[in-house]
């Protein structure tokens, strides 16, 4: 039978095609914002036992993964109206089977990576998933917004494979990682801006297009 | 050979046009309207049964073939699935290929008789059907593929009935996601609305609605009919795969069949009501998104 952190690490999985077949930037901004969540409840469903520092831990999560920055994302469409992805340099067909081929090498490699101390075994193979599903929306899409949403999901993978090692190393990981989420968010925020205000678009493939 | 089975097929052979019925009024429900009797599909057949044909002088006995090949495909794929829940009337390794290719003539056959009409509007119908029905066969196969690999079954009649209910504990999800992909593949096949409305008479968005344009009299009673069986047969898929129903009595089997269509017949109305029709070119982008659901199931099992 399936155990509640199995069934939420397969959720997670399933955002992550939400977010490869959608064009929405909307349904792309709420996928990862469900998948923020998410990550929330995995973190409280895979501690030992409830502590406080568990639970600051995943209602961080909550409150930076699922709330603040799905927020800000918001903002960022209604400030600049961009609706939709059209002409991704891949498309969404596309896009959908480099998915599911990332999915099978992610199987494929977690097979071959011995980790001690696993206490979940779908958690690395759904983490590599996220991580390669992450680098596809990032290089596949022109819309700086939905780079954006895949640079999150890049960081939820990284978050969750983080998660196989919270014994060894409890607070270093998170640190870090809610760190260069920030940092990535912040730079992305203010080239988006500045993109929109020169451009009037946040198509980023206009950047090549610069001259003296 | 079981009788419990055949009786089940002949079951769904009666209630099958009650199903359009069912989605129709769900639809008509959630959208604040009265809408049609549920029976109203039984009273059309009537009606048409009385009627007289009218041939257009163009066409072949290929036209007048159609409509017959495409039920009988569809009835002839019925009796490879196991509809009391333990076997099948039909059965041998390797069916699946049978009975998706029963689907496909069923499929070319009002295909043929739709371009054997001569008119390009129906000619372009027949171009968007087969379209769509390439990239959902490869979907159908992946779903198949996951049922084979979680029962160990390499029939129909196996996959879905007594070992399915073995499998369920051990491929919870697997076999939760190859139903869902069955369940947009019910609305592919049988032409519901993010793919083809089937209430619209709007020349451009039509597909299965145009090929059939030129049929009348009993030929259209006969394509609506077996159009009605092959959406049940579909229900009854999604169906047992969601209610593995082997350890039930044959009347408590029957009555959770029956519920079981109905919910999907009331899921395709609901569907229907808070969805627009997909674009065209965008029809490929939801059978890839099944596709990949099922692949994904796939995967987990072969871990």
């Amino acid at each position: 039978m399936h155990t509640a952190p199995q069934l939420v690490l397969l959720l997670i999985m399933l955002t992550n095609f939400a977010v490869l077949g959608t064009t929405r930037l909307s349904t792309c901004i709420r996928a990862v914002a469900l998948q923020g969540l998410l990550l929330g409840v995995l973190s409280l469903l895979l501690a030992r036992q409830f502590t406080l520092h568990a639970g600051a831990l995943a209602l961080g999560t909550v409150a930076v993964k699922a709330v603040a920055l799905p927020w800000f994302l918001e903002w960022a469409i209604r400030e600049a109206s961009v609706r939709r992805e059209i002409e991704p340099l891949v498309g969404f067909n596309a896009s959908l089977l480099l998915g599911a081929l990332a999915v099978a090498l992610a199987f494929a490699i977690t097979a071959r990576l011995p980790l001690p101390g696993l206490r979940e075994e779908l958690l690395v193979p759904i983490s590599l998933a996220t991580v390669i599903i992450g680098f596809i929306v990032v290089t596949g899409r022109r819309k700086a917004l939905t780079q954006v949403v895949g640079y999150l999901m890049l960081e939820n993978g990284i978050y969750l494979f983080g998660l196989t090692q919270t014994d060894s190393m409890p607070f270093l990981l998170e640190l870090g990682v809610l760190l260069d989420l920030f940092v990535v968010v912040f730079v992305m925020g203010i080239v988006i801006f500045h993109i929109n205000r020169e451009f009037d678009s946040l198509d980023s493939a206009r950047l090549e297009e610069l001259t003296d | 050979m079981s009788g419990s089975a055949l009786a089940a097929l002949v079951a769904l052979l009666v209630i099958a046009p009650l199903l359009p019925g069912v989605a129709v009024k769900t639809k008509s429900v959630l959208t604040g309207r009265r809408g049609a009797p549920v029976l109203q599909l039984y009273y059309d057949l009537w009606k048409l049964v009385g009627k007289r044909s009218v041939y257009s002088a163009t066409t072949t006995w290929i036209f007048r073939a159609g409509p017959v090949v495409m039920l009988v495909s569809v009835v002839a794929a019925a009796l490879f699935l196991p509809l009391d829940g333990r076997a099948a009337p039909a059965a041998f390794d390797g069916d699946l290929v049978a009975f998706a290719a029963l689907l496909a003539l069923g499929r070319f056959a009002l295909v043929l008789a739709g371009l054997d009409t001569g008119s390009s509007f129906e000619g372009m119908g027949a171009s968007r059907e087969v379209t769509f029905a390439s990239f959902a066969e490869p979907v159908l196969f992946l779903c198949f593929l996951t049922l084979m690999l979680a029962t160990g079954q390499l029939s129909l009649s196996g996959m879905l009935g007594v070992p399915l209910l073995a499998a369920w504990p051990r491929a919870a999800a697997s076999l939760g996601l190859a139903g869902l992909s069955l369940f947009v593949l019910l609305l592919v096949e049988n032409s519901r609305v993010p793919v083809d409305d089937p209430a619209t008479h709007l020349e451009l968005t039509m597909v299965h609605e145009v090929i059939v344009l030129d049929h009348s009299g009993p030929d259209l009673a006969i394509i609506l009919y077996g159009s009605a069986v092959k959406l049940a047969v579909f229900g009854a898929l999604v169906t047992e795969v969601f209610v593995p129903r082997s350890g039930l009595s044959a009347p408590a089997s029957f009555v959770a069949l029956l519920g079981g269509l109905i919910i999907t017949a009331a899921a395709v109305g609901v569907v229907e009501s808070s969805m627009a029709r997909l674009r065209l070119t965008r029809v490929p982008q939801l059978l890839a998104g099944a596709g990949a659901l099922a692949f994904f199931g796939l995967i987990l099992l072969m871990r």
